[in-house]
This record gives structure tokens, C-alpha cells and sequence, in this order.
């Protein structure tokens, strides 16, 4: 009798916790999540900015399926790679092929900003330099003298 | 005239030089290859390029110089693309009247999901060959910027006529029946 009830409270116990275990695992990823990492093949932009064409719309129905078969998020780029290439992946280093392109896109920017923020300093700097309001260098000493003898020479 | 020759009106100069190159490499790369249209103006056939694919569904791989000899009318097409649904149930007609003549359809299917390009082979019953361009890798070489687009190769492996957009009867007509016709 204890035996039948333990195994009662044990299989009530499997069954309500299996729904919330499954819960917390699947789905492991959302398309919206997805829809910045891989590209619309035919569109040749990211999915998420390919609103409107079918092929991205196909795409997007694809994954979606996938998500609800509780793939992950790499699974899904597999299978992605898998029906359109490598090239369907959006995000530097995903694609494993093009290490010194991989760091480019990043080391690029990050050498445009800095150029750029350089720039601005400099020209910042200039301008100010430039402005009529700022203070004047001191003239080098004996100027002064030299001026005043000029002046008291020409009766000024 | 000093200061144009100073470094930083130079530097902003080889700047902007180097966007506008940047600009124009990048809409020549977008323009699309017209070579075959204009070579047929001019009353030449040019030889097709190598297209070598694996077969959709799998079993190996297929490659159009595998017909060499016969009349191929080669169709990129996508499961998603509505006008390929317009001229399939056409291009099936057409394959089974090529067959009996030294010709065939060859079907690439372009950027699509292999399950979605069967259900759509299996709906409009269609018998003719079918490679899988996964990447688009061979639109580049033929300059197919929409679908579906379709070559007429000779029996020498030339591209004979080229229709970017649905096939009809009226091209059909005109591009391949001389051709078959020249066995």
C-alpha cells in the first residue's frame, strides 16, 4: 500500500513538473532574436530589414518552424547554412572562413572613430587658437623699448 | 597656394577621393552582366558558363555540359517566386516534347528550402531535371538578377536566346523549336 502510494505521488510529481520543465527549455530562441544574425539571401540584407520580399517572408516561416521544433539557435543556423550557404550568416566570425575579414569589419569602424574623433580635436583646438578673443602671446622682451623709440622718433 | 598643399586639406581631399571610388567600385559591382544580350545583338552565340550544381534532393551532382548535344533550356526558379508558378506547368509541356527531339528542360532551383522546392516540384508534376544552386554562386556567372530567368543553350553549348522573366509559348516558339528543328 505505501509502495503503490509512493509511486503515485511520484509519477503525479512527473507529470506536473514535466510541462514546466519543458517550459523552461523550449523555445530555445525567438525569430526576432535570429532575425539579425542571418541574412535574407535573395534580399542581401540582414532578415529583419527584409520586411516585404517572399523569399524573407519563406525564410522567416523556415525558422519559425524550427523554433517550434525547440532547435537551438546554433541548430537553426546550421540548418540554414545547410539550405542557403554560408553566405546566410550575418555576423562577422560566424561564417569560420575569412579570419582577417572577421577582424576588419571590427578593427575598421573602431580606426574611423578614432580618426574621426582625432579630427575633430585638432580642428577644435585650431579654432580655438584662432578666435579673436584669445589671449595673445606676450612680445618678446626689448620690443617694447624699440617700439617706444619709434614712436617718440616719428612725434606720434 | 600653401595652404592647399597643407596636410590636412590634402588628407580631407584623399578622403573624399577614396569614398567616391569606394561609391562608384560599388555600383559597378551591382550592374548587372547584359554580355549575353549584347552578344546576341550582335548576332553571336556565346559560350554558356560551366555550371556544375548538386542534384535537388540529393544523388550526386549534375552539370550542363552532361548534354552537350541536345537542346537545353535552362530555368532558374525559387519555390517562393510567383511567376515561376506561371510557366512551370508550360516548361513541363515543353520537356516532354524536347525529350522526343534531342532536348530538355533543366530546372536550378535558387535559394530555397529543398523541402519547399520538392512540394512545388510534386504540385505541378514536373519531370525535367533539377539542380540546387543553394548560394546563388551560379547566378553570378549567367547575370541572373530575377526569377525566374531562362537560357536557351545550342547543341554546341551556346546560349541561343534568353528570357529574364516568365517563359511563354510565343519565346518558346520562336527561341527553341528552330533549334530542335535543326537536329
Amino acid at each position: 500500500m505505501r509502495l503503490a502510494a509512493a509511486m503515485s505521488a511520484a509519477l503525479l510529481a512527473t507529470v506536473i513538473a514535466a510541462p514546466a520543465a519543458l517550459g523552461q527549455t523550449c523555445p530555445q530562441t525567438t525569430l526576432a532574436d535570429l532575425e539579425d544574425e542571418v541574412m535574407c539571401p535573395v534580399c542581401g540584407t540582414p532578415l529583419g530589414l527584409a520586411t516585404e520580399a517572399p523569399q524573407a517572408q519563406r525564410e522567416r516561416e523556415y525558422i519559425q518552424g524550427l523554433i517550434d521544433d525547440c532547435r537551438s539557435k546554433d541548430e537553426i543556423k546550421q540548418a540554414l547554412v545547410a539550405q542557403f550557404g554560408d553566405e546566410v550568416l550575418a555576423l562577422p566570425g560566424d561564417q569560420g572562413d575569412d579570419d582577417l575579414g572577421d577582424l576588419l569589419v571590427y578593427l575598421i569602424p573602431a580606426l574611423a572613430i578614432a580618426l574621426a574623433t582625432g579630427g575633430i580635436a585638432f580642428a577644435v583646438v585650431r579654432w580655438r587658437g584662432a578666435r579673436p578673443g584669445a589671449p595673445e602671446s606676450p612680445a618678446p622682451a626689448g620690443d617694447g623699448a624699440r617700439v617706444d623709440a619709434d614712436m617718440e622718433r616719428y612725434d606720434l | 597656394m600653401r595652404r592647399v598643399l597643407a596636410p590636412v586639406p590634402i588628407a580631407v581631399l584623399c578622403a573624399v577621393g577614396a569614398l567616391v571610388a569606394l561609391l562608384a567600385y560599388g555600383l559597378a559591382q551591382n550592374e548587372p552582366d547584359r554580355g549575353v544580350e549584347e552578344a546576341l545583338a550582335r548576332g553571336e552565340r556565346e559560350r554558356a558558363p560551366v555550371l556544375e550544381l548538386p542534384r535537388l534532393g540529393g544523388g550526386g551532382s549534375g552539370s550542363l555540359a552532361d548534354y552537350r548535344g541536345e537542346v537545353v533550356v535552362l530555368n532558374f526558379w525559387a519555390s517562393w517566386c510567383k511567376p515561376c508558378r506561371e510557366e512551370s506547368p508550360l516548361l513541363e509541356r515543353w520537356h516532354r516534347r524536347m525529350t522526343k527531339q534531342g532536348g530538355m528542360v533543366l530546372g536550378v532551383d535558387v535559394l530555397d528550402v529543398t523541402a519547399d522546392a520538392q512540394d512545388f516540384i510534386d504540385e505541378y508534376g514536373l519531370s525535367y531535371p533539377m539542380l540546387k544552386d543553394k548560394d546563388g554562386k551560379a547566378l553570378e556567372s549567367f547575370g541572373v538578377v530575377a526569377y525566374p530567368e531562362t537560357f536557351v543553350i545550342d547543341r554546341e553549348g551556346r546560349i541561343a536566346a534568353v528570357r529574364r522573366g516568365p517563359v511563354d509559348e510565343p519565346f518558346l516558339n520562336a527561341e527553341v523549336a528552330p533549334l530542335l528543328e535543326g537536329a
